[in-house]
Order: C-alpha cells, then sequence, then structure tokens
C-alpha cells in the first residue's frame, strides 16, 4: 500500500515526459496539439496528486479549455499540406542542439545541490480540513496581494496592447 | 428493506479499499444507464413538444404513443454502414466523437442528484464541469477537421469560437453564486440555498441566472445559437461525415450535455433537489420523506430547463454568426462581471 503514491508519481512523471517529447516530434501539427492535451491532463493529474485541486481544475480550464482551442484554432488555419512536407530539421539545429544541452547539463547539476526550504504553516491536513480553494485564496489576497497585482496589471496591458494593433489595422483598410 | 440496504452497505465496505471501489462502480453503472434511458426518452419527449407546439402529432407508430420509438432508432443507428471519408485522418476520426461523449458522461460524476448520492463528492464541482464542457469542444473541432470535408470543417471553427467565447460567460455568472454559497462544491451549495430564506438562488441572483441561461443554449448548440450545426448553410455542420454509430455518439453527447447543463442550473439556481425550508415548515411531513424520493423533485426541475429547451426551439430562428459574438463579448461578460461585482459588495455589507 505505501507503494502507492510512488507508483503513481513515477507514472505522472514517466507519461509527462512520453507525451512531451511526442508532441514535439510530431510532423502534422495538429497531432502534436492531442498529445499536449493529453499531457495538459497529467499535469492537471500531477496538481491533483499533490492536494492542490484549484489548480489542478484551473490547469485544464485555462490551459485546455482556452488557450490549446487557440493553438488548435490558428493550426488548424495553417495549410497543412506543406507543413508536412517540409524539412523536420532546420540548417542551424546543431546550433540549437549546442544550447539546450547546455541548458540540460545545467539544469541537471543544480539538481544535485536542491535542499528543500523549511515547511511552512500550510500542512497538508489544514489543506484538506479548509479546502485548497480557500486558502489559496487567502493566501493570495493577504500575503501575495502585491505580485498578484503586478501580475494581473501586466495581463491588462497585454489586453490593450491587442486591442489596440487590431484597432490600427482597422483603420488603415 | 432500507435495513438490509444498510447491512449489505456495511458487508461490502468491510473489504476496505476494495469494498469502496465496488460502491463506486456500482454508482457509476446506475448513474450511466439511467442517464441513458433520460437520455433517449429526452429526445421522445422532444418531438413530442415540438410537434404539438407546430399542430402536429409526432411519433406514434412504434409502440402506444409511440412510446418505443427511441429503441428503434438507437437499433437502426447501431445496424447502419459505418462510412469513413477517404480524406479523413483515420486516428483522430475515430477519436472525436469519443472525447466528445466521454466529456459529457465525465461530467455526471459530481452532479449531487438527491442528499447523500454522487459519485464523486470533489471540493471543485463547479470548476470540474466547466473543465470538462471545455473538454467537449475538442470532440466537436476534431471532428470537424479530421473529416477532411469543407462543410465539416466550417462547422468545427464555428464551434471553437462559439464554445470560448460563451464558457466566459458562464463560467462568470456562476461565480455570484460561488459566492453566496460560500464553497464550489454542488452538495454544499444546495445545502446553502436551503437555508437561505428565498430556498433558491435563483431570486438574488437573477442576473447571473440570465447569463446562465443564455450561455446555456450556446454551450450545447442549441437553437437559437446552433451555428456549427446549421443546416441551411453547413448541410449538417461538424458530424456531416459521420454514420452509423458513431453518428450516435455526438447525438447522445449532445443530449447527455443538454441534461448536464439543465443539472447545473437546477443545482446552483433552483435548490437542486431540495423545496425551500418554508415550504418544508408549512408541510413538516416532508421531513419524513427517505432521501431517495427528492430525486423526483430534481428531476421535475432538470425536466422544466429540458422542456425550456424546446420551447425556444420550437420559438426562436437561427440567430447570425456575428449577433452571436456581440452577445456574447458586449452584453453577457460585462453582465456577468457587473454581477460579481453587485454580489460581492452586497456579501461584504451583509445584506445577502
Amino acid at each position: 500500500m505505501s507503494m502507492l503514491p510512488q507508483l503513481f508519481f513515477g507514472y505522472f512523471a514517466f507519461a509527462i515526459i512520453v507525451l512531451s517529447l511526442l508532441v514535439i516530434t510530431r510532423k502534422n501539427p495538429v497531432h502534436s496539439v492531442m498529445w499536449m492535451l493529453l499531457l495538459f491532463f497529467h499535469i492537471a493529474s500531477m496538481y491533483l496528486f499533490l492536494n492542490a485541486e484549484f489548480i489542478a481544475a484551473i490547469q485544464v480550464i485555462v490551459y485546455a479549455g482556452a488557450i490549446l482551442v487557440l493553438f488548435l484554432f490558428v493550426v488548424l488555419l495553417l495549410n497543412l499540406k506543406e507543413e508536412l512536407e517540409s524539412a523536420r530539421f532546420v540548417g542551424s539545429w546543431p546550433a540549437a542542439v549546442l544550447i539546450s544541452g547546455g541548458i540540460f547539463v545545467g539544469l541537471a547539476a543544480s539538481m544535485l545541490s536542491v535542499s528543500l526550504g523549511p515547511k511552512g504553516n500550510f500542512t497538508v491536513d489544514l489543506i484538506q480540513r479548509v479546502t485548497h480553494t480557500k486558502v489559496l485564496g487567502q493566501i493570495l489576497y493577504t500575503e501575495y496581494l502585491f505580485p498578484f497585482e503586478i501580475a494581473s496589471l501586466v495581463l491588462l496591458i497585454a489586453v490593450v496592447g491587442a486591442i489596440v494593433l487590431a484597432k490600427k489595422r482597422m483603420r488603415s483598410h | 428493506m432500507s435495513d438490509l440496504f444498510m447491512q449489505a452497505l456495511t458487508f461490502i465496505r468491510s473489504f476496505g479499499i476494495l469494498g469502496e471501489i465496488f460502491i463506486a462502480l456500482l454508482k457509476i453503472v446506475v448513474v450511466f444507464s439511467v442517464t441513458l434511458l433520460h437520455v433517449a426518452y429526452a429526445t421522445y419527449w422532444e418531438r413530442k413538444v415540438i410537434a404539438h407546439m407546430q399542430f402536429r402529432l409526432g411519433p406514434r407508430e412504434v409502440g402506444p404513443y409511440g412510446l418505443f420509438q427511441p429503441f428503434a432508432d438507437g437499433i437502426k443507428l447501431f445496424f447502419k454502414e459505418d462510412i469513413i471519408p477517404a480524406n479523413a485522418d483515420k486516428p483522430i476520426f475515430y477519436l472525436s466523437p469519443v472525447i466528445f461523449f466521454i466529456s459529457a458522461l465525465t461530467s455526471l460524476s459530481v452532479l449531487p442528484f438527491f442528499d447523500g448520492f454522487v459519485v464523486a463528492d470533489i471540493n471543485v464541482g463547479i470548476l470540474f464541469l466547466l473543465a470538462m464542457s471545455s473538454l467537449g469542444a475538442y470532440g466537436i473541432v476534431m471532428s470537424g477537421w479530421s473529416s477532411g470535408s469543407k462543410y465539416a470543417f466550417l462547422g468545427g471553427l464555428r464551434s471553437a469560437s462559439q464554445v470560448i467565447s460563451y464558457e466566459t460567460p458562464m463560467g462568470l455568472s456562476l461565480v455570484g453564486v460561488m459566492i453566496m454559497a460560500g464553497s464550489l462544491n454542488l452538495t454544499d451549495i444546495v445545502k446553502g440555498q436551503f437555508a437561505y430564506p428565498t430556498g433558491a438562488y435563483v431570486i438574488p441572483q437573477f442576473i447571473g441566472f440570465f447569463v446562465f441561461m443564455v450561455a446555456m443554449f450556446a454551450e450545447t448548440n442549441r437553437l437559437p445559437f446552433d451555428l456549427p450545426e446549421a443546416e441551411s448553410e453547413l448541410v449538417a455542420g461538424y458530424f456531416t461525415e459521420y454514420s452509423g454509430f458513431r453518428f450516435a455518439m455526438f447525438f447522445l453527447g449532445e443530449y447527455t450535455g443538454m441534461l448536464i447543463m439543465s443539472s447545473i442550473g437546477t443545482i446552483c439556481f433552483l435548490g437542486g433537489w431540495t423545496l425551500p425550508k418554508f415550504v418544508m415548515d408549512a408541510l413538516p411531513f416532508l421531513y419524513q420523506v427517505p432521501a431517495i424520493f427528492w430525486v423526483v423533485v430534481f428531476l421535475a426541475k432538470v425536466y422544466a430547463f429540458m422542456f425550456f429547451y424546446y420551447w425556444i426551439r420550437a420559438t426562436l430562428p437561427r440567430y447570425r454568426y456575428d449577433q452571436l459574438m456581440a452577445i456574447g463579448w458586449k452584453v453577457l461578460i460585462p453582465i456577468a462581471l457587473f454581477n460579481i461585482v453587485l454580489t460581492g459588495t452586497l456579501k461584504i455589507m451583509g445584506w445577502l
């Protein structure tokens, strides 16, 4: 019985890696999007596994339900026949391999010196008793209010920028 | 009878985790089969209602009053030839009706049908329902694309933008209910309404209810917002190339989706399986009624929503596409946001 959490975690960690590889190696972008959908569900399950039920639900609603559908929308409007016949690698691929390999080695090396921080007030028991949504809301709107407001300001600027760009295009026509 | 039932339950529970899994499976089988039966008769009832609204008689040949018509339809669809278009992207063509149907059925698992009967009583029930309804959009979009037909493709694209646009007002319209109940758990929301003076959130949350009702039609692709399958423009929309049982999956999924939207409306705005507390206090013998009979109240409310679906279908013509988008973004989202601000302010002032 005590092996069960490790088993679950092992499955999700392994599946996330395999699915990410599938996403970036498919030639047909629509198939990539479908694998990515499955990937998002595995990531959501991982959050659920960590008792973060609110984040899990938001992961599916926002990433799978809104952002990925918009991706799909753009991909569907591409000319897929051209896409399928194009070469798999661009000319400068050795440089890309070098850079990403370097980043991978750096990250892997830094994994060795990871140390867990001190335990906070929010134990699993507390989160399960108060419910994750409530805990997250309380801490987000008190302790982390300032970063939260900055993040919303950044998003607002993006929205305003998109509208300004769209309006400019309309006027010039 | 109920003693025997409780004994059986304790016996199964004594097996520990295996017993719990067995009970969950049993609940899933019950919910699944009962829902499919309701879906079958929802189609029959729709044909009858619309027929009578148009001074016709509707189905009446198969069985008394045509009552066996849904089974005749099912058998016909099951034995029809399964045609796969040569242009189709096969894996996705096979997969998309399954995604559509499964996402509709999965939503059933968090709905409380009466006190204590819910397959999975999770804390983020409303969010789970919204997540599953957004997953259903993939079934539609991918079926449109994978068919390799331009009508199906246009239907799929229309559906994608429509569902994204109306998910936002639908989620926002439920925020008022979440604020009032102080919970995302559907059972807690129903209990909160029972304790509330009006007995249902539809009265204080009438703005949210209106937004929800409009968004409900768009989310399930029903008239007057059935643009993804507008037959005068797109043959049959996203499922043009589907036949036989694959088509039936879309059909069943659509009706299951309608039943789920009706259930969400019932649970969040009409008080679920409960009657208002003042009615219960006026008729105290109602407190003696066993929990299972309250499913009748729940179903009566759900079918009121279903009747509204049929009624609108028989009454209103289809909207134009730009009108649909304008209503979603320029009317529903602003008033849903206003409702959230209003509800939040009143809650802080202590007037709700």
